[in-house]
């Protein structure tokens, strides 16, 4: 007892992260402090009422299945986990005519360095998701679902669970939810220490109480998921957007982003800013007005790059970064990813070698070893980039290492061995000559890294 | 030994899953296990295999995949502190650093006294908190300056040795 009141005081409060003003036109961060995460607090600020409409127990007629499907079509709403898939075509894959169970899954494992979105939507506003996820199970007829929680954010998986647990007593979850005819069960689950998790299929695998490995694809988790029945997985953030959409109307989500890129995004920012956290705002926010709600580049440096999704996109030096806005299309026309928009940004005292060998020291340390060029590929990398950093690389290092990355991407079963694989090519593309100089000189041309 | 109060958490854990899929309740148990007995032996694994019919190798697969699960006793407190590279260019390092000098160990040592276990760990999920560390799995401690670190250590120690 001692002890938890004792680490009580180191915890985060989510003032610094999440409860500030610098959100723009928020949706699911919006008037956030804390303690109001709770059901009475979450209806006070319109919450179910989505749930309401689309089951017909706010005295109109109800959206059929299909409409609510439609309408996240409309949306534009894409996966924010990463692959930014379309959400209202995902749900359509699902087969409508299945008579056996189906499952809804909610991928909330985030793992991928530079994200820390989904731990403030689950802590401090956890209702969203579970009525996220009760109007996509609606949507495809689906009666049970998971929530899969990062081991590491513990304090999150207890409050969604004690969440549930309000959502049961209210009705909103169980049998004949709100009085009618539709069922839905969500229960929450939690990893323990495995990035390779937040792939889906390993994700399935590990609820099933298994080692974490990824399954081929065909087929797809749609035919064969859960137990090897029809599942869906949805990134949190994803989930945590329905409510809206659905109160709103599709066409509001578009125009609340860009056309192809709807709504708002959490982008969490880390790294070399002065003030990191979660910022929501509309897709297709240029970067530089991001970069300036997160306080611009620390200590009045110079920006000099950025990894625009997570630790996996292809980092993107800082003239074309400042080009960008922050969509899926833009990013991806800028030769990178959005991702999972996790924001990794590097001052010009940083090194981009010692960078890079602190994230193949990552991807050797995850990789699940089913596939041997990622199993034994990801060790090379880190190995070579090491060599390099410490001052012993080899004249041929660097084109050795775009030829152990070529061995790798696209010759695995997942795609961790890309994740693994593009930052090293990206990083050598934009910044060759920092791999030469250490090479040559064995030390680095950007002596103020610390 | 499991306690009556574990196979409480256990069955919570089990009514989750449908009757004929016991076994998606082993990570959970796994963890409940460590919270209780500071790590998983064999013993336990071959426990909650038991439990959830489940052979102890499947069990074992488990506990050696995922890495928070500690497969050898580890110290009172076990210290994971986060040096990915979000938290590399905030301190990250300096952290580890800093705790390794404190505690007089390197990373992936116990102190001699049996009360603190020092690892660097990968990415926790609060980039934005760095420096971080997660102490014994459940309780992450954020933007930990050194003087945090050493208020942090000092507390635990004075708290651990009067429990």
């Amino acid at each position: 007892m001692m002890v938890d009141k004792m680490l009580a005081q180191f915890q985060a409060t989510g003032v610094q992260t999440c409860f500030h003003d610098r959100h723009i036109s928020p949706q699911i961060l919006a008037d956030l402090n804390g303690t109001n995460w709770h059901l009475a607090d979450y209806v006070a600020r319109g919450g179910y009422v989505a749930l309401r409409k689309v089951l017909g127990k706010d005295g109109g007629e109800g959206l059929a299945p299909d409409k609510v499907t439609a309408t996240v079509k409309e949306s534009a709403l894409r996966g924010r986990g990463g692959a930014g898939f379309p959400t209202g075509l995902k749900w359509s894959f699902m087969p409508r005519q299945y008579a056996g169970q189906k499952y809804l899954v909610c991928n909330s494992d985030e793992g991928e360095p530079g994200t820390c979105k989904d731990r403030d939507i689950l802590q401090f506003n956890p209702h969203i998701v579970i009525e996220g996820m009760i109007i996509a199970a609606y949507a495809m007829g689906i009666s049970v679902g998971y929530n899969y929680i990062h081991g590491e954010i513990f304090k999150s998986y207890d409050r969604f669970e004690e969440a549930l647990e309000e959502a049961r007593a209210a009705g909103l979850l169980g049998n004949n939810i709100l009085g009618g005819d539709f069922h839905f069960q969500l229960h929450a689950a939690h990893g323990f220490g495995a990035y390779i998790c937040g792939e889906e299929t390993a994700l399935l695998e590990s609820l099933e109480g298994k080692k974490g490995q990824p399954r081929y694809k065909p087929p797809f988790p749609a035919s064969f998921g859960l137990y090897g029945k029809p599942t869906t997985i949805n990134n949190t953030e994803t989930f945590a957007a329905v409510p809206w959409i659905l109160r709103n109307g599709g066409q509001a989500y578009v125009e609340c982003g860009k056309p192809n890129n709807g709504g708002t995004k959490i982008y969490s920012v880390s790294g070399d800013v002065e003030l990191p956290g979660n910022y929501e705002v509309p897709m297709g926010t240029p970067f530089a007005k991001l970069l300036e709600i997160a306080g611009g580049v620390r200590k009045g440096r110079q920006l000099k790059a950025v990894i625009p999704g997570g630790s996996s996109s292809p980092v993107l030096p800082a003239d074309i970064m400042m080009d960008c806005t922050m969509d899926y299309d833009s990013i991806a026309k800028a030769g990178s990813m959005l991702g999972s928009g996790a924001l990794i940004v590097m001052d010009d005292s940083r090194c981009m070698v010692k960078s890079l060998q602190r994230l193949s020291y990552f991807y050797m340390h995850e990789s699940c070893g089913q596939c041997t060029p990622c199993r034994e590929g990801t060790g090379w990398m880190w190995r070579i980039v090491d060599r390099i950093e410490n001052g012993h690389g080899r004249p041929t290092d660097i084109d050795l290492l775009n030829s152990v990355s070529d061995d790798i991407q696209g010759r695995t079963i997942c795609a961790l061995g890309d994740a693994a694989a593009m930052p090293v090519r990206a990083m050598i593309k934009h910044f060759r000559h920092e791999f030469e100089y250490h090479v040559e000189h064995k030390t680095c041309m950007v002596p103020a890294y610390a | 030994m499991i306690s009556e109060e574990s196979k409480a958490r256990f069955a919570k854990e089990v009514a989750k899953y449908p009757p004929d899929q016991k076994q998606s309740a082993v990570m959970a148990c796994l963890a409940i296990v460590q919270q209780e007995a500071g790590f998983v032996s064999t013993e336990s694994e071959e426990l909650v295999a038991g439990y959830l019919g489940m052979a102890p190798m499947a069990v074992h697969e488990v506990t050696t995949f995922y890495n928070m699960y500690n497969q050898q006793p580890v110290g009172k407190y076990k210290l994971n502190v986060c040096t990915n590279l979000p938290c590399q260019l905030r301190d990250g390092g300096r952290a580890l650093e800093h705790l390794e000098n404190k505690l007089g160990v390197s990373m992936g040592e116990t102190t001699p006294d049996g009360m603190f276990t020092l690892q660097q760990c990968e990415c926790l999920g609060a980039c934005a908190d760095s420096p971080v560390l997660l102490v014994n799995d459940r309780t992450m401690c954020s933007f930990m300056t050194n003087d945090k670190l050493d208020q942090l250590v000092d507390g635990l120690r004075t708290a651990g040795d009067k429990e």
